[in-house]
């Protein structure tokens, strides 16, 4: 995954007290088997942190088991819902076991229990009880025109809104492209003064963390805040604030069709027989040599499948303003679209 | 008179505002407002009409698979396109697989805690449970005492931990929650299941369409995805059987838990709940799911309205009918605000004239960011409800059979469905039907791939030299909520004017011009109202719309500008 070893850095010493020495195959003896699948998870998170396995399986094993939970309030801007659905996509932890056994999420307008002044009670309540130690995730852009009306939630401006609510966070995670760089509202013929959130909470001094993608895979999301929980920091962070250990690489350098690309085989139209081999989608509009993401290795769904894998061209939703090269990915016919981009096939440039 | 706002509306898509007025314990009027304006609308035009699904897709991202289909046929409308075979049937299964996943989650995850009573289920006894359970969900295998036991055990935990998480200031305790703690528990050991479930059973969208949410495979004249049995990827062998599993665990989900459970449910709250709610009496479906090339004859929920809650009519649908005015919407119309204009002629220009946030109550003339949508002139409410009374009106078969199976099941009358509980019923029953048909199409692909028939896309009018120099489409879905249409112009090869009237435009919209309420604050009056800090009787009436208010705002104005202006002071 990513690049080995810009996360491997850290003290390996709280990693032995936390664990007392133990290695996951012995907490594997001592658990029943329902933890059995909670440590194979966290060995998955470890790989896909970069770290081995042992000894880090069992330390974040002992990270997401600390109490109290890890309070997290998750706002909602202008957004499409796109991203909190594809927290319930995830696999393991499985969705009941974050919300119910790994995470405190106080505030979620999606699946929240309560509504109005009530819903607004439970932010307040985080807010003054968890002071630098409740995450803030941002769904969706900040609207900045007309004085925030294009977004309200309780009669507040999203602005108002996020302003506070990231004051006393311990970080702010953007996810999603909207939460990016302002994403599709922001793109070319928006009127509403769209942002992403590390340009609207710039100079606060903030933790933010980005996760472009659209919407993020959320196997990033629960990696990063593991990363946290068994770190006490946050991973390495590019300089749009994404982590390296999602964006550090390029989609293109781990592409299953790579090896066709390779060999010059490009498929020319919808279900052409180079298609239905799974040849290079390049010639289709593929963004994929450009595009800085781990879909190709991680997948979406449980690891089911990635849009490249099912047939279409990667649109490049990782990057900044790719709203507005778009156009990119729908070549008129099929043309050397590109090509540019990877001549020499450096694979890795972003 | 009082009046109480309630916002944010939780457990829906996007954001939402209303405001009651009330005496005595019951509703009087309702205002409904959708508080946020993206303006999708205005960055599509002068894009490539090939690319107009991906922008139009994430008008939502929890219907996340319609606006995508809604969007393709509307540039295959305006240019001609015939798709294969093949990928109508992928569609009906991209469409009907989220039709299943949705519904379920919206019956446990959106609006389950409006019935359910979480610390209610603290007290249930595990061996009652398990009896209930056994007689409820026949067949269903997590039914022992044991099991029950757990799940009590783990809410506990959870409750007592201090972190309550989504289940903190809910109105537990509230009188109108009345199941019994059995029900409760069962049905909050079903919430977590259908957690988990849910994320499996949507990977159908992630073998054909990449993942989900956004699933990524469509294009105009088909989709971009392979149909090629013994290649290395795409739809082969292993995928078809992996699709078969897929769609078989997730009937037996829906056939064994969420139709009893709803069932259960329906049985409990019905003396109430099935005469409560009772929306503008109109409805309108599109109809979808065609299974030939023939048009809306062939589709498996059929298009048509009812009018006057009449099951004994089915009327035609003319699009050319459906007109949207902005007379209390944040809009100006050149024309004046009170006009209503076809989408084909759409005119957006966002005025924003409500108070200055922060503030307490919206009480200025225009109150929403919604226009309003009139067939005719009048009011008519979308979705499962609308689906499945005119398919019950209009052909009987086994749509009428297995709604009649239901309500008998439930002690309930076809009138009945009207109503609140009616709709909850409504989505429950046509979530059946789907996760049957779903099987049958797969067949279908299968047979047809079998025969040598590998054909997903019409490749024909790719390349825009080969398109007229201007076009008019509308391209026509049901999203899971309703009837959702997209209207496109395509001028010098570009898109020129786009236009989205969506289900919860139409059951959201805020009054008109001749002050018609919209569906859902109609179907808001007499609501009761015991204690307004805790509106869990409203929520129950809104959230069984399922409402999703992203979809529902939108703008649109390729020429004049979309110049904002907001009211100081």
């Amino acid at each position: 995954m990513a690049r080995n070893g810009t996360t491997r850095t850290h003290d390996t010493a709280r990693s032995q007290a936390c664990t007392d020495g133990r290695s996951i195959a012995a907490l594997l003896a001592q658990d029943g088997i329902g933890r059995r699948s909670f440590l194979r998870w966290c060995g998955y998170i470890a790989g896909m942190l970069a770290l081995p396995v042992e000894p880090f399986g069992a330390r974040i094993a002992d990270a997401l088991t600390t109490t109290p939970r890890l309070p997290v309030l998750w706002l909602n801007g202008q957004d499409c819902n796109g991203n909190i659905e594809g927290f319930l996509r995830a696999a393991n932890p499985t969705p009941s076991e974050l919300v119910l056994d790994r995470l405190s999420i106080d505030y979620v307008e999606l699946l929240m229990a309560p509504s109005g002044k009530a819903a607004e009670a439970r932010m307040a309540d985080t807010i003054a009880r968890y002071s630098r130690r409740y995450v803030l995730v941002v769904e969706g852009s900040v609207p900045t025109a007309a004085n925030g009306a294009f977004c309200c939630v309780g009669g507040k401006a999203f602005t108002q809104i996020l302003r506070e609510a990231a004051a006393d966070a311990l970080a702010v995670v953007g996810v999603g492209s909207c939460a990016f760089d302002g994403g599709l509202p922001a793109a070319e013929g928006g009127v509403t003064g769209a942002i992403g959130v590390r340009e609207f909470l710039a100079g606060s001094g903030k933790t933010i963390i980005t996760l472009p993608g659209c919407p993020m895979n959320v196997d990033n999301l629960t990696a990063t805040i593991v990363h946290y929980l068994t770190f006490a920091k946050w991973p390495e962070l590019d300089d749009l604030g994404r982590p390296e250990f999602a964006y550090g690489g390029c989609l293109h350098r781990s592409c299953e069709r790579r090896q066709h690309y390779q060999a010059g085989r490009f498929v020319l139209s919808w279900g052409d027989a180079g298609h239905q081999q799974g040849w290079c989608l390049l010639k289709m509009g593929c963004q994929g040599p450009g595009t800085p993401a781990n879909c190709a290795t991680v997948r979406f769904n449980s690891g089911t499948s990635w849009p490249v894998a099912a047939g279409a061209p990667c649109l490049g939703c990782t990057r900044p303003r790719f709203w507005d090269n778009l156009s990119n990915a729908f070549p008129t016919t099929a043309s050397p679209l590109a090509l540019h981009v990877v001549s020499g096939d450096t694979g890795g440039a972003r | 008179m009082n009046r109480t706002a309630i916002d944010p509306i939780t457990r829906i898509e996007g954001h939402m505002r209303l405001e009651v007025e009330h005496t005595d314990n019951m509703v009087h009027d309702a205002w409904s407002t959708g508080t946020m304006f993206r303006g999708i609308e205005l960055i599509l035009p002068g894009r490539d009409p090939r690319e107009a699904w991906v922008i139009a897709q994430r008008a939502c991202g929890v219907c996340t698979h319609v606006h995508a289909i809604a969007s393709v046929r509307a540039m295959e409308d305006a240019l001609g396109i015939t798709i294969p075979p093949n990928a109508r049937i992928v569609r009906n299964l991209l469409s009907g697989s989220q039709f299943v996943h949705d519904h379920v989650i919206h019956f446990y995850h959106l609006h389950a805690l409006d019935w359910v009573d979480v610390t209610s289920a603290l007290s249930a006894d595990p061996a009652a449970t398990a009896q209930l359970c056994a007689r409820t969900n026949i067949g269903w295998p997590n039914n022992s005492a044991a099991y029950f036991g757990e799940v009590r055990t783990r809410i506990q935990r959870f409750l007592d931990s201090g972190q309550p998480g989504l289940f903190g200031g809910g109105y537990w305790g509230h009188p109108a929650y009345t199941l019994p703690p059995e029900s409760n528990l069962l049905l909050l050991a079903h919430y977590l299941e259908a957690l988990e479930w849910q994320r499996e059973f949507i990977r159908v969208h992630a073998i054909l369409g990449g993942k989900n949410p956004h699933p990524q495979t469509y294009a105009v004249g088909g989709m971009a995805l392979t149909l090629a049995p013994d290649a290395p990827s795409g739809i082969n062998t292993a995928a078809l059987i992996q699709l078969e599993r897929l769609l078989t665990t997730g009937k037996d989900f829906v056939d064994k838990v969420l139709v009893p459970d709803v069932g259960l449910l329906a049985a409990h709250y019905k003396t109430t709940w099935a005469v409560l709610g009772m929306g503008p009496g109109n409805l309108l479906s599109y109809g979808d799911f065609p299974e030939d090339d023939t048009g809306p004859g062939s589709f498996f929920l059929p298009r048509g309205r009812i009018t006057g809650r009449r099951l004994d009519t089915v009327l035609p649908v003319d699009q050319a009918a459906i007109a949207e005015t902005v007379a209390r919407s944040w809009y100006t119309y050149t024309e004046g605000d009170a006009t209503l204009k076809h989408p084909s002629a759409g005119e957006t220009r966002p005025n924003y004239t409500g108070p200055q946030p922060p503030y307490e109550s919206i009480t200025s003339v225009k109150y929403s960011w919604l226009k309003a949508p009139r067939y005719q002139g009048e009011v008519y409410e979308v979705g499962p409800l609308a689906r499945l009374a005119v398919a019950y009106a209009a052909s009987g078969g086994a749509v009428r059979e297995a709604v009649d199976r239901f309500l008998t099941g439930a002690g309930l009358r076809p009138t009945d469905l009207f109503s609140t509980l009616g709709r909850v019923a409504a989505r429950a029953i046509e979530t059946q039907l789907l996760a049957a048909r779903l099987l049958i199409w797969l067949r279908s692909l299968r047979e047809n791939m079998a025969q040598g028939d590998l054909r997903v896309a019409n490749n024909g009018k790719w390349d825009p030299a080969t398109w007229p120099p201007t076009a008019d489409g509308w391209g026509a879905t049901e999203a899971p909520r309703g009837a959702l249409g997209h209207w496109v112009r395509l001028s010098d090869r570009t898109i020129a004017a786009y236009q989205l009237v969506v289900p919860t435009t139409w059951n959201g919209s805020p009054r008109d011009a001749e002050g018609k309420r919209g569906a859902w604050e109609e179907a808001l009056i007499a609501t009761p109202l015991a204690d307004p800090e805790r509106p869990v009787e409203v929520l129950r009436t809104l959230h069984s719309f399922d409402p999703c208010m992203a979809c529902a705002v939108h703008v649109h104005d390729p020429s004049n500008g979309a110049s904002v202006t907001v009211r100081v002071g």
